[in-house]
């Protein structure tokens, strides 16, 4: 079936071309990072993990937002996302793919990384995370490669798979989990320690996830003749507008809890993300803009999917659904885990900037991304157009 | 060996593994601590101390560390020079930047090092002394917890240490640590410059390892030191002003559980159930 990412028409090949140099650019920066040290970065004592960790964690999100196609379809039945079930598989795939890349990405001895095999380390929640991720890797290329060969033979898929897929679905909601638990468990960091983040990532997921799926689907029906179909488009649309309402209102909570409790540990974070910090004299609020452009996007989405004009109008979902992703990014892939170094435990305040370097490898690794998921759609959309011809 | 003995022993390996592993497994979960349930257990576990703080149980052996920081105030000069000898000693690298700072032992204030006590019209003579700060070599260490690969871990005598081998640099001790001790490779500290000398090392110790890039590392209680018998290297030096004691907090004869039952001592953060090994006289 492989075979079949070979074949494309200029347009194809144009945007594979284009991710493949941005790969070559990220890679070079690579090669650096790994003759020089981590200091290649902008992270420093103080805030010790920056984008790579903060991508990873977004995007664990968008790999369990795959669920919320494979719950309705396989548990319930629900016919009209038989033709889109498939991508949120493989879109699992290739988000995981770059959790994995960024993971090595962060790491200061990259070649000692299955250490964490060799020394099994149960109490840490590292180990899980590797567990959890590896293992829904690979549930997802095993269900999503099956199916697709089935549908491929015009066949029923096979029954040994169906364990498989039920299994998939509390494994996808453990992925998140797992990912919440290796900062919520972590006493001396107070933004971070919060029973809500576990419930606050998987909602942000469920919004973030099928939002760029959605909006993947409605550019695929522009470049080629498939088609998600009405129904399904609007499903979706529901299940991100509910599950980013969701969200907000979890975020909503933490301000309650922060500022009506106004225990310092508790505001400081929130304050520094969202209205700066002022600290011996100086004020501290690089992340500020970006925290407001992402609440404008995220309600400005919400408008758009809430809106019956504007939420049956191909072009505004297209709107709303970038809005939306873009907005549970920076709250998610750069707020969360930026924000939580600040105050430093000894209350300093020191503020991250990627560097140059750092930035190419993180584009590298979404272009990689991409290109898997290029390579997979690819391959799903010609067995479903070859069947349906 | 026939083929009978094998197999009975192979089943007796299995049944001991299958008995001993399964009950120190779960309690390896419950415990969150590798290295304490294996040697010999300070504390009790946090599902033991019912919403009180965690006791401290007298067994095996525990080192401690007291700074009584009035003494350091009086002495000048003391607290730089314990931090220079211990940087030296264990070679620790100076890059001349915040960004890329190692540091094992170091100098704060009050209000940095305590950020939770008030310091509402704060008292002067307080807030100009010398606070060292150091790993607090945590009974129930969150970074230990943290550590996917056993790299950092609890020694038999409560001091917490690294293995510079193991650590994948993966930074998670360091998000987990709530006192700021750790540090972190950025870059090789072991960069020569064209005449072949160390760059970020001046004076090199040989019997101690220089790291490599991309590696945690922190105070390890001398234990290079200790091995030998010999105290920490600070204790050491701030020896002959009183300054510091070291010792088992565990024996009521020891002079460190003396001075901590005479003296008003404060840790950081105690709230956070860390029970840190390094007290402070004030």
């Amino acid at each position: 079936m492989i075979e079949k990412a070979l074949k494309g028409n200029q347009g194809y090949w144009t945007w594979m071309i284009f991710l493949l140099s941005i790969i070559g650019v990220g890679a070079l920066c690579y090669v650096q990072q790994f003759n020089y040290g981590l200091g290649y970065t902008g992270m420093s004592r103080d805030v010790s993990w920056g984008i790579y960790i903060s991508q990873f964690t977004f995007l664990v999100g968008v790999a369990a937002g795959g669920v919320m196609l494979v719950l309705p379809y396989y548990v319930h039945n629900y016919k009209a996302f038989g033709r889109i079930t498939i991508l949120g598989e493989f879109m699992a795939i290739a988000a995981i793919a770059m959790c994995l890349m960024f993971i090595m990405a962060d790491l200061g001895q990259p070649t000692r990384a299955l250490n964490v095999l060799l020394h099994p380390t149960p109490n840490s929640m590292l180990f899980w995370d590797m567990i959890v991720l590896n293992g829904y890797l690979f549930l997802n290329v095993l269900v999503g490669w099956v199916v697709l060969n089935s549908e491929a033979k015009e066949v029923p898929p096979p029954k040994w798979l169906k364990p498989f897929i039920y299994l998939s679905i509390p494994w996808a909601i453990s992925i998140h989990t797992v990912t919440a638990m290796l900062y919520c468990g972590l006493g001396g960091r107070h933004f971070w320690l919060s029973a809500i983040i576990a419930p606050r990532f998987l909602a942000s997921a469920f919004a973030a996830g099928p939002s760029l799926l959605l909006l993947i689907a409605l550019i695929l029906k522009r470049v080629s003749k498939f088609d998600v179909g009405e129904t399904a488009t609007q499903k979706l649309i529901t299940i991100i507008s509910y599950a980013a309402l969701l969200n907000f209102f979890f975020v909503g909570l933490e301000f309650f809890v922060g500022y009506y409790s106004n225990i310092p540990g508790h505001k400081h974070t929130l304050q520094y993300l969202f209205f700066g910090l002022e600290h011996d004299g100086h004020m501290y609020n690089n992340l500020v803009k970006f925290m407001w452009i992402s609440v404008i996007m995220g309600f400005a989405s919400l408008a758009l999917f809430f809106t019956p004009q504007t939420r049956k109008n191909e072009k505004t979902i297209m709107i709303a659904c970038l809005l939306m992703f873009f907005s549970l990014w920076i709250d998610k892939g750069l707020g969360f885990v930026l924000g939580g170094f600040v105050p430093s435990p000894l209350d300093y305040v020191t503020e991250y900037y990627p560097s140059f370097g750092e930035i190419a490898i993180t584009m590298g690794v979404w272009a990689s991304g991409f290109l898997i998921l290029t390579i997979l759609y690819k391959v799903a959309i010609s067995v479903k157009l070859a069947k349906e011809s | 060996m026939d083929m009978k003995r094998r197999n009975l022993l192979k089943i007796a390996g299995m049944s001991a593994i299958a008995g001993v592993a399964a009950p120190s497994a779960l309690n390896l979960l419950m415990k969150g601590n590798v290295q304490a349930s294996s040697s010999a257990g300070h504390s009790d576990s946090p599902s033991d101390a019912h919403g009180e703080m965690p006791a401290e149980k007298p067994t095996g052996v525990r080192l401690g560390l007291a700074i009584d920081v009035k003494k350091f105030a009086e002495n000048k000069g003391l607290a730089e020079k314990c931090v220079a000898a211990c940087h030296q000693i264990h070679n620790v690298p100076d890059f001349g930047n915040p960004k890329d700072e190692i540091k094992w032992l170091w100098i704060e204030k009050f209000e940095n090092l305590f950020p939770d006590h008030s310091h509402y019209k704060k008292n002067e003579e307080l807030h100009q002394l010398p606070f060292l700060a150091v790993c607090n070599h945590c009974d129930d260490p969150p970074c230990v917890r943290a550590c996917p690969t056993k790299a950092t871990f609890k020694a038999a005598n409560g001091a917490v240490i690294m293995d510079f081998h193991r650590c994948i640099g993966c930074r998670f001790c360091m998000a987990a640590c709530p006192y700021g001790a750790r540090s972190f490779n950025w870059r090789s500290p072991r960069e020569k410059d064209a005449n072949g000398k160390l760059k970020f090392i001046k004076d090199l110790n040989e019997k101690f390892p220089t790291r490599m890039r991309g590696v945690v590392e922190k105070c390890n209680f001398c234990a290079e030191r200790l091995a030998e018998n010999l105290p920490p290297k600070c204790v050491e030096i701030a020896a002959s002003a009183q300054a510091m004691y070291f010792g088992d907090m565990n024996d009521p004869h020891s002079e460190i559980s003396k001075v901590l039952k005479t003296k008003f001592t404060i840790q950081r953060k105690p709230a956070l159930g860390t029970l840190p090994s390094v007290f402070y006289i004030i």
